[in-house]
Protein backbone atom coordinates (compact mmCIF):
# COMPACT_ATOMS: atom_id res chain seq x y z
CA UNK A 1 0.00 0.00 0.00
CA UNK A 2 1.22 3.55 -1.13
CA UNK A 3 -0.14 5.15 2.13
CA UNK A 4 1.63 4.68 5.65
CA UNK A 5 -0.40 4.32 8.64
CA UNK A 6 -2.14 7.09 9.89
CA UNK A 7 -1.89 8.97 6.90
CA UNK A 8 -4.91 10.97 5.79
CA UNK A 9 -7.57 10.08 3.36
CA UNK A 10 -9.38 12.32 1.10
CA UNK A 11 -13.22 11.40 1.63
CA UNK A 12 -15.63 12.71 -0.82
CA UNK A 13 -18.03 14.18 1.46
CA UNK A 14 -14.98 17.07 2.44
CA UNK A 15 -14.30 15.49 5.62
CA UNK A 16 -10.95 14.02 6.34
CA UNK A 17 -11.07 10.69 7.84
CA UNK A 18 -7.74 8.42 8.79
CA UNK A 19 -7.02 5.03 7.53
CA UNK A 20 -7.48 3.78 10.54
CA UNK A 21 -10.67 4.63 11.16
CA UNK A 22 -12.01 3.79 7.55
CA UNK A 23 -10.92 0.51 8.08
CA UNK A 24 -12.67 0.22 11.49
CA UNK A 25 -15.85 1.42 9.37
CA UNK A 26 -15.42 -1.20 6.90
CA UNK A 27 -14.99 -3.78 9.58
CA UNK A 28 -17.77 -3.01 11.52
CA UNK A 29 -20.25 -3.07 8.30
CA UNK A 30 -18.62 -6.77 7.58
CA UNK A 31 -19.33 -8.21 10.47
CA UNK A 32 -23.05 -6.73 9.97
CA UNK A 33 -23.47 -7.99 7.28
CA UNK A 34 -21.77 -11.22 8.30
CA UNK A 35 -24.84 -11.55 11.58
CA UNK A 36 -27.70 -10.15 8.78
CA UNK A 37 -26.07 -13.09 6.29
CA UNK A 38 -26.27 -15.67 8.98
CA UNK A 39 -29.43 -14.82 10.83
CA UNK A 40 -31.18 -15.66 7.33
CA UNK A 41 -29.14 -19.40 6.31
CA UNK A 42 -29.97 -20.05 9.80
CA UNK A 43 -33.75 -18.49 9.71
CA UNK A 44 -34.47 -20.29 7.03
CA UNK A 45 -32.58 -23.61 7.34
CA UNK A 46 -34.71 -24.43 10.44
CA UNK A 47 -38.04 -22.82 9.13
CA UNK A 48 -40.76 -26.10 9.23
CA UNK A 49 -44.02 -26.72 10.54
CA UNK A 50 -46.21 -29.48 10.47
CA UNK A 51 -49.92 -29.36 10.27
CA UNK A 52 -52.71 -31.79 10.20
CA UNK A 53 -55.48 -31.66 8.27
CA UNK A 54 -58.94 -33.14 8.48
CA UNK A 55 -59.66 -34.57 4.88
CA UNK A 56 -62.39 -36.64 5.04
CA UNK A 57 -64.77 -38.27 7.80
CA UNK A 58 -65.70 -41.83 7.24
CA UNK A 59 -68.80 -42.85 9.77
CA UNK A 60 -67.43 -41.28 12.88
CA UNK A 61 -63.51 -41.62 12.35
CA UNK A 62 -62.00 -37.98 10.67
CA UNK A 63 -59.21 -39.04 8.35
CA UNK A 64 -56.10 -36.99 9.25
CA UNK A 65 -53.74 -35.78 6.60
CA UNK A 66 -50.20 -34.86 8.16
CA UNK A 67 -48.32 -32.18 5.78
CA UNK A 68 -44.75 -30.91 6.53
CA UNK A 69 -43.55 -27.56 4.65
CA UNK A 70 -40.17 -27.15 4.74
CA UNK A 71 -37.22 -25.01 3.43
CA UNK A 72 -35.71 -27.83 0.81
CA UNK A 73 -39.24 -28.19 -1.46
CA UNK A 74 -38.75 -24.97 -2.59
CA UNK A 75 -35.88 -24.65 -4.90
CA UNK A 76 -35.68 -20.81 -4.86
CA UNK A 77 -35.19 -21.06 -0.88
CA UNK A 78 -32.57 -23.60 -1.24
CA UNK A 79 -30.89 -21.13 -3.17
CA UNK A 80 -31.62 -18.22 -0.85
CA UNK A 81 -29.57 -20.36 2.25
CA UNK A 82 -27.13 -21.13 -0.25
CA UNK A 83 -26.37 -17.77 -1.29
CA UNK A 84 -26.62 -16.34 1.97
CA UNK A 85 -24.57 -19.07 3.19
CA UNK A 86 -21.80 -17.98 0.95
CA UNK A 87 -21.86 -14.56 2.22
CA UNK A 88 -21.57 -14.99 5.47
CA UNK A 89 -18.32 -16.86 4.90
CA UNK A 90 -16.77 -14.46 2.46
CA UNK A 91 -17.66 -11.46 5.08
CA UNK A 92 -15.87 -13.95 8.10
CA UNK A 93 -12.97 -14.67 6.00
CA UNK A 94 -12.96 -10.83 4.77
CA UNK A 95 -12.39 -9.71 8.65
CA UNK A 96 -9.81 -12.65 9.07
CA UNK A 97 -7.45 -11.32 6.32
CA UNK A 98 -8.04 -7.70 7.83
CA UNK A 99 -7.17 -8.70 11.42
CA UNK A 100 -4.37 -11.16 10.73
CA UNK A 101 -3.43 -11.28 7.11
CA UNK A 102 -1.15 -8.03 7.07
CA UNK A 103 1.95 -10.78 7.37
CA UNK A 104 0.82 -12.21 3.80
CA UNK A 105 2.30 -11.18 0.59
CA UNK A 106 0.05 -11.12 -1.69
CA UNK A 107 2.08 -9.44 -4.86
CA UNK A 108 -0.38 -6.42 -5.21
CA UNK A 109 -3.44 -8.04 -5.39
CA UNK A 110 -5.25 -7.55 -2.04
CA UNK A 111 -7.65 -4.33 -2.52
CA UNK A 112 -8.62 -5.63 -6.26
CA UNK A 113 -9.54 -9.22 -5.07
CA UNK A 114 -11.40 -7.48 -2.01
CA UNK A 115 -13.33 -5.50 -4.55
CA UNK A 116 -14.49 -7.95 -7.16
CA UNK A 117 -14.58 -10.49 -4.75
CA UNK A 118 -17.56 -8.47 -2.95
CA UNK A 119 -19.23 -7.27 -6.04
CA UNK A 120 -19.77 -10.79 -6.70
CA UNK A 121 -21.01 -11.59 -3.87
CA UNK A 122 -22.99 -8.61 -3.70
CA UNK A 123 -25.19 -9.93 -7.24
CA UNK A 124 -25.00 -13.50 -5.51
CA UNK A 125 -27.83 -12.61 -2.25
CA UNK A 126 -29.34 -9.64 -4.12
CA UNK A 127 -29.84 -13.08 -6.49
CA UNK A 128 -30.84 -15.20 -4.33
CA UNK A 129 -33.14 -12.62 -1.89
CA UNK A 130 -34.93 -11.94 -4.85
CA UNK A 131 -35.85 -14.86 -5.92
CA UNK A 132 -36.82 -15.65 -2.06
CA UNK A 133 -39.32 -13.06 -2.06
CA UNK A 134 -41.25 -13.75 -4.99
CA UNK A 135 -41.86 -16.88 -4.27
CA UNK A 136 -42.91 -16.25 -0.77
CA UNK A 137 -45.09 -13.53 -2.37
CA UNK A 138 -46.79 -16.70 -4.35
CA UNK A 139 -47.15 -18.40 -1.18
CA UNK A 140 -48.67 -15.40 0.04
CA UNK A 141 -51.37 -14.47 -2.49
CA UNK A 142 -51.54 -17.20 -4.27
CA UNK A 143 -52.14 -17.13 -8.41
CA UNK A 144 -55.32 -17.17 -9.33
CA UNK A 145 -54.46 -17.28 -13.40
CA UNK A 146 -52.96 -20.69 -12.30
CA UNK A 147 -55.06 -22.20 -10.13
CA UNK A 148 -52.52 -22.21 -7.02
CA UNK A 149 -53.96 -21.64 -3.60
CA UNK A 150 -51.83 -19.21 -1.27
CA UNK A 151 -50.63 -21.29 1.55
CA UNK A 152 -49.47 -18.71 4.44
CA UNK A 153 -53.06 -19.35 5.77
CA UNK A 154 -52.17 -22.72 6.37
CA UNK A 155 -48.78 -22.34 7.55
CA UNK A 156 -48.73 -18.83 9.35
CA UNK A 157 -45.34 -19.59 11.37
CA UNK A 158 -43.39 -20.90 8.15
CA UNK A 159 -44.51 -17.96 6.33
CA UNK A 160 -43.82 -15.91 9.24
CA UNK A 161 -40.14 -16.91 9.65
CA UNK A 162 -39.33 -16.89 6.48
CA UNK A 163 -40.56 -12.86 6.10
CA UNK A 164 -37.79 -13.15 8.55
CA UNK A 165 -35.31 -14.62 6.67
CA UNK A 166 -35.86 -12.36 4.02
CA UNK A 167 -35.82 -9.44 5.93
CA UNK A 168 -32.70 -10.19 7.31
CA UNK A 169 -31.03 -11.15 3.69
CA UNK A 170 -32.40 -7.53 2.41
CA UNK A 171 -30.48 -6.14 5.11
CA UNK A 172 -27.57 -7.93 4.43
CA UNK A 173 -27.97 -7.23 0.78
CA UNK A 174 -27.96 -3.38 1.60
CA UNK A 175 -24.86 -4.04 3.51
CA UNK A 176 -22.90 -5.27 1.10
CA UNK A 177 -24.02 -2.63 -1.10
CA UNK A 178 -22.36 0.06 1.42
CA UNK A 179 -18.90 -2.36 1.13
CA UNK A 180 -18.78 -2.84 -2.50
CA UNK A 181 -18.79 0.80 -2.44
CA UNK A 182 -16.47 1.38 0.21
CA UNK A 183 -14.15 -1.33 -1.27
CA UNK A 184 -13.79 0.37 -4.57
CA UNK A 185 -13.42 3.63 -3.13
CA UNK A 186 -10.34 2.38 -1.41
CA UNK A 187 -8.94 0.92 -4.56
CA UNK A 188 -9.76 4.24 -6.36
CA UNK A 189 -8.16 6.56 -3.46
CA UNK A 190 -4.65 4.11 -3.45
CA UNK A 191 -4.61 3.69 -7.18
CA UNK A 192 -4.69 7.42 -7.54
CA UNK A 193 -2.24 8.05 -4.59
CA UNK A 194 0.51 5.82 -6.34
CA UNK A 195 0.73 7.34 -9.68
CA UNK A 196 -0.27 11.29 -11.13
CA UNK A 197 -3.13 9.95 -13.07
CA UNK A 198 -6.15 12.04 -14.41
CA UNK A 199 -8.44 8.78 -13.48
CA UNK A 200 -10.06 10.73 -9.94
CA UNK A 201 -13.28 9.60 -10.07
CA UNK A 202 -13.96 11.38 -7.15
CA UNK A 203 -12.89 15.30 -6.20
CA UNK A 204 -10.40 15.11 -3.75
CA UNK A 205 -10.95 18.37 -1.77
CA UNK A 206 -6.94 19.17 -0.59
CA UNK B 1 -4.84 -0.84 -29.92
CA UNK B 2 -7.50 1.44 -29.15
CA UNK B 3 -9.08 1.41 -31.60
CA UNK B 4 -10.28 -2.15 -31.54
CA UNK B 5 -10.96 -2.06 -27.92
CA UNK B 6 -13.60 0.67 -28.74
CA UNK B 7 -15.33 -1.24 -31.65
CA UNK B 8 -14.84 -4.17 -29.79
CA UNK B 9 -16.86 -2.10 -26.74
CA UNK B 10 -19.46 -0.79 -28.85
CA UNK B 11 -19.93 -4.30 -30.32
CA UNK B 12 -20.61 -6.10 -26.85
CA UNK B 13 -22.84 -3.23 -25.30
CA UNK B 14 -24.90 -3.31 -29.03
CA UNK B 15 -25.42 -7.33 -28.38
CA UNK B 16 -26.31 -6.65 -25.05
CA UNK B 17 -29.21 -4.08 -25.63
CA UNK B 18 -30.56 -6.76 -28.52
CA UNK B 19 -30.81 -9.26 -25.67
CA UNK B 20 -32.41 -7.68 -23.45
CA UNK B 21 -34.85 -6.06 -25.74
CA UNK B 22 -35.91 -9.41 -27.43
CA UNK B 23 -35.87 -10.55 -23.80
CA UNK B 24 -38.46 -8.01 -23.35
CA UNK B 25 -40.39 -8.63 -26.67
CA UNK B 26 -40.17 -12.32 -26.45
CA UNK B 27 -41.91 -12.35 -23.13
CA UNK B 28 -44.35 -9.54 -23.66
CA UNK B 29 -45.89 -11.76 -26.44
CA UNK B 30 -46.30 -15.11 -24.78
CA UNK B 31 -50.00 -15.91 -24.70
CA UNK B 32 -52.22 -18.83 -24.98
CA UNK B 33 -55.78 -19.84 -24.93
CA UNK B 34 -56.14 -23.13 -23.23
CA UNK B 35 -59.44 -24.85 -22.40
CA UNK B 36 -59.55 -26.84 -18.96
CA UNK B 37 -62.94 -29.45 -18.40
CA UNK B 38 -65.12 -26.37 -18.90
CA UNK B 39 -62.98 -23.29 -18.10
CA UNK B 40 -61.01 -21.51 -20.95
CA UNK B 41 -58.10 -19.23 -19.51
CA UNK B 42 -55.63 -17.17 -20.49
CA UNK B 43 -52.00 -17.63 -19.78
CA UNK B 44 -50.17 -14.01 -19.79
CA UNK B 45 -46.66 -12.74 -18.89
CA UNK B 46 -48.68 -10.43 -16.82
CA UNK B 47 -50.13 -13.07 -14.17
CA UNK B 48 -47.36 -13.35 -12.45
CA UNK B 49 -45.45 -10.64 -10.70
CA UNK B 50 -42.29 -11.81 -11.30
CA UNK B 51 -42.75 -12.12 -14.44
CA UNK B 52 -44.00 -8.18 -14.99
CA UNK B 53 -40.76 -7.53 -12.91
CA UNK B 54 -38.45 -9.60 -15.32
CA UNK B 55 -39.84 -7.60 -17.92
CA UNK B 56 -39.60 -3.74 -16.79
CA UNK B 57 -36.18 -4.69 -15.30
CA UNK B 58 -35.33 -5.83 -18.80
CA UNK B 59 -36.90 -2.67 -20.39
CA UNK B 60 -35.30 -0.28 -18.45
CA UNK B 61 -31.64 -1.88 -19.12
CA UNK B 62 -32.75 -1.71 -22.71
CA UNK B 63 -33.14 2.21 -22.29
CA UNK B 64 -30.08 2.61 -20.55
CA UNK B 65 -28.17 0.40 -23.02
CA UNK B 66 -29.58 2.07 -25.86
CA UNK B 67 -28.24 5.56 -24.56
CA UNK B 68 -24.70 4.43 -23.61
CA UNK B 69 -24.33 3.21 -27.47
CA UNK B 70 -24.69 6.96 -28.35
CA UNK B 71 -21.49 8.31 -25.72
CA UNK B 72 -18.91 9.63 -27.32
CA UNK B 73 -15.74 7.89 -26.17
CA UNK B 74 -13.79 10.58 -24.94
CA UNK B 75 -16.52 12.13 -22.41
CA UNK B 76 -16.62 12.06 -18.35
CA UNK B 77 -19.73 10.51 -18.33
CA UNK B 78 -17.82 7.21 -18.56
CA UNK B 79 -17.46 7.15 -14.50
CA UNK B 80 -21.12 6.52 -14.73
CA UNK B 81 -21.30 4.35 -16.95
CA UNK B 82 -19.44 2.17 -14.73
CA UNK B 83 -21.62 2.72 -11.81
CA UNK B 84 -24.54 2.36 -13.48
CA UNK B 85 -23.33 -0.86 -15.15
CA UNK B 86 -22.87 -2.00 -11.80
CA UNK B 87 -26.41 -1.07 -10.98
CA UNK B 88 -27.88 -2.62 -13.61
CA UNK B 89 -25.75 -5.85 -13.73
CA UNK B 90 -27.60 -6.29 -10.27
CA UNK B 91 -30.75 -5.94 -11.52
CA UNK B 92 -30.60 -7.85 -13.75
CA UNK B 93 -29.10 -11.28 -11.90
CA UNK B 94 -31.79 -10.58 -9.31
CA UNK B 95 -35.04 -10.06 -12.22
CA UNK B 96 -33.76 -13.43 -13.50
CA UNK B 97 -33.25 -15.73 -10.46
CA UNK B 98 -36.94 -14.40 -9.22
CA UNK B 99 -37.84 -15.33 -13.12
CA UNK B 100 -36.30 -18.57 -12.69
CA UNK B 101 -38.01 -19.48 -9.35
CA UNK B 102 -41.58 -19.00 -10.48
CA UNK B 103 -40.77 -20.60 -13.94
CA UNK B 104 -39.92 -23.59 -12.49
CA UNK B 105 -42.77 -24.02 -9.73
CA UNK B 106 -44.93 -23.42 -13.26
CA UNK B 107 -43.04 -26.53 -14.77
CA UNK B 108 -42.16 -28.81 -11.83
CA UNK B 109 -45.07 -27.67 -9.57
CA UNK B 110 -44.93 -27.88 -6.01
CA UNK B 111 -46.74 -31.12 -4.44
CA UNK B 112 -46.50 -29.64 -0.73
CA UNK B 113 -48.59 -26.71 -1.22
CA UNK B 114 -51.07 -28.16 -4.01
CA UNK B 115 -49.63 -26.14 -6.90
CA UNK B 116 -49.77 -28.15 -9.77
CA UNK B 117 -47.85 -27.59 -13.06
CA UNK B 118 -48.92 -25.64 -15.52
CA UNK B 119 -46.85 -26.27 -18.64
CA UNK B 120 -48.64 -29.23 -19.89
CA UNK B 121 -52.43 -27.18 -20.66
CA UNK B 122 -50.26 -23.97 -21.85
CA UNK B 123 -47.18 -25.29 -23.59
CA UNK B 124 -46.74 -22.80 -26.46
CA UNK B 125 -46.81 -20.34 -23.57
CA UNK B 126 -44.66 -22.52 -20.88
CA UNK B 127 -41.72 -22.75 -24.55
CA UNK B 128 -42.05 -18.97 -25.10
CA UNK B 129 -41.24 -18.32 -21.22
CA UNK B 130 -38.34 -19.82 -21.44
CA UNK B 131 -36.74 -18.80 -24.47
CA UNK B 132 -37.21 -15.47 -23.10
CA UNK B 133 -35.26 -16.53 -19.85
CA UNK B 134 -32.68 -17.83 -21.75
CA UNK B 135 -32.32 -15.32 -23.74
CA UNK B 136 -32.33 -12.95 -20.27
CA UNK B 137 -30.07 -15.35 -18.81
CA UNK B 138 -27.49 -14.24 -21.59
CA UNK B 139 -28.03 -10.75 -21.21
CA UNK B 140 -27.40 -10.97 -17.64
CA UNK B 141 -23.66 -13.10 -18.92
CA UNK B 142 -22.81 -9.90 -20.91
CA UNK B 143 -23.76 -7.28 -18.62
CA UNK B 144 -21.40 -8.81 -16.14
CA UNK B 145 -18.52 -8.41 -19.04
CA UNK B 146 -19.03 -5.36 -19.83
CA UNK B 147 -19.18 -4.32 -16.08
CA UNK B 148 -16.25 -5.74 -15.37
CA UNK B 149 -14.62 -4.57 -18.58
CA UNK B 150 -15.68 -0.71 -17.83
CA UNK B 151 -14.41 -1.14 -14.18
CA UNK B 152 -11.09 -2.12 -15.72
CA UNK B 153 -10.89 0.45 -18.23
CA UNK B 154 -11.93 3.52 -16.44
CA UNK B 155 -10.51 2.70 -12.97
CA UNK B 156 -7.29 1.04 -13.82
CA UNK B 157 -7.75 -1.22 -11.15
CA UNK B 158 -5.05 -3.83 -11.66
CA UNK B 159 -2.25 -1.22 -12.76
CA UNK B 160 -1.94 -3.01 -15.79
CA UNK B 161 -1.56 0.14 -18.37
CA UNK B 162 0.91 3.18 -17.20
CA UNK B 163 -0.11 6.39 -17.82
Amino acid sequence: MALQSGEKLPMFIGHVWSKQKSRWTLMGLRLLAFLAAAAATLVMVLNKQTKTFVVATIGTTPVNLTLTAKFHHTPAFVFFAIANGLVSIHNLVMIMVDLLGSKFDYKGFQLPMIASLDMLNLALVSGGANAAAFMAELGKNGNSHARWDKICDKFGAYCDRGAGALIASFLALALMLVISFLSILNLKLVNSSSHNSHNNIIALPN
Amino acid sequence: MAETKRIFTFLLRFIAFCTTLSAVIIMISSRQRATVLVFSFEAKYSDTPAFKYFVIVNAIVSIYGFLVLFLPSKSLLWRLVVALDAVFTILLTSSISAALAIAYVGEKGNPIAGWLPICDQVTKYCNQVKGALIVGFISVVLYMLLFLYSLHTVLNPLLLEKS
